[in-house]
């Protein structure tokens, strides 16, 4: 009973601190970093197929609360469209990632490179 | 019963305080303003634990708070497997690279060095004690100085439900455990870390050029 109690104010206290960073983010955050997580952590179930699903709803997602996707998404996004051999995809987000964040223009440049 | 009750919800609380407080002594931010990055490359974590997870559990954390804060964050998995396919196995040889290498290939303002020096679950008696520490060193590409060093130290205990005496909740312990490595809850604590160790005020990381507003 009394840890019951427990866990609830517990979680409840959790939520709070997380609500309060989560519910005014400037990125759509989907499921990038998880898929990231899943990816080492339990591989097959993060392959490339599913990551691009997974990213493709999220955009569509973000564009419907309008708000934009982070950094990294769309590099993370071309090269598992890379993994697969899809290399006009992947050259489309690789361009997105730069266009959106000229920063990644180095790295970008570097796969851009490798894919013509 | 009320009593002890209510102690535990005092503790509870006076643990949440202070992991959200943190520590207290106002950090030196000239060098960090004057540098004024715009993009950070985030290296996976060195992990001093016994848990391996520890490493990419953390490093899947750090996009969130960095970016909120208002920086370009490199995409941390595509980094960690072109660092392995030019030979770089893990993170001790990663945080080896020289600052000269990184900037003719990623060209970032500046690197963190992240450091897990714990991560994981272990139960005392009835409970079962979730610990996440980290450090996070922030140096310039370009001048090799540090501009920002921050720790972070999170524990989070979870109960399970008391019943059956002595055994019952041994039997709790073992199963509370096996919960806890089932759901990872190492890893839900590495969020609330990654998110405290950048984002608290005052003690984390400044904010960037995409977050321009209230810059100091």
């Amino acid at each position: 009973m009394i840890l019951n109690s427990l866990k609830v104010l517990f979680l409840i206290a959790l939520s709070i601190i997380f609500s309060s960073c989560v519910s005014s983010t400037k990125y759509y955050w989907g499921e990038y970093e998880n898929l990231i997580y899943t990816q080492y952590k339990e591989p097959e179930k993060a392959i490339p197929e599913i990551q691009i699903q997974k990213l493709q709803a999220d955009i569509q997602k973000a564009a419907s609360k309008d708000q934009p996707l982070p950094p990294g998404f769309y590099a993370h996004l071309g090269y598992q469209y890379l993994q697969v051999g899809k290399a006009g995809e992947a050259r489309q987000y690789f361009n997105a990632e730069k266009k959106a964040f000229p920063e990644s223009a180095a790295l970008m440049d570097r796969f851009l490179k490798k894919i013509k | 019963m009320i009593f002890s009750k209510l102690q535990k919800k005092t503790i509870l609380l006076g643990t949440l305080a202070l992991t959200m407080i943190g520590c207290a002594t106002p950090k030196n931010y000239e060098k960090f303003r004057a540098a004024n990055p715009r993009s950070i490359l985030v290296l996976p974590p060195k992990n001093q634990s016994t848990d391996i997870r520890g490493t990419y559990s953390f490093l899947s954390t750090v996009t969130m708070p960095i970016a909120e804060k208002g920086f370009y964050v490199f995409p941390v998995a595509i980094v960690d497997q072109m660092m392995k396919d030019n030979g770089l196995p893990s993170a001790n040889e990663m945080h080896e690279i020289s600052l000269k290498k990184i900037k003719e290939i990623l060209n970032p303002d500046a690197v963190l060095y992240i450091n897990l020096k714990e991560y994981g679950s272990k139960f005392v008696i009835i409970e079962s004690q979730t610990t996440v520490v980290a450090t996070g060193t922030l140096v310039a590409t370009n001048s090799g100085e540090v501009l920002w060093e921050g720790t972070v130290r999170q524990v989070v205990s979870s109960s399970s439900n008391n019943s059956g005496g002595l055994a019952g909740m041994l039997v709790n312990a073992v199963v509370s455990q096996a919960i806890n490595s089932t759901v990872d809850h190492a890893h839900n604590v590495s969020m609330t870390a990654s998110q405290e160790l950048f984002m608290t005020d005052g003690q984390g990381l400044l904010n960037g050029p995409y977050k321009p507003t209230e810059k100091k």
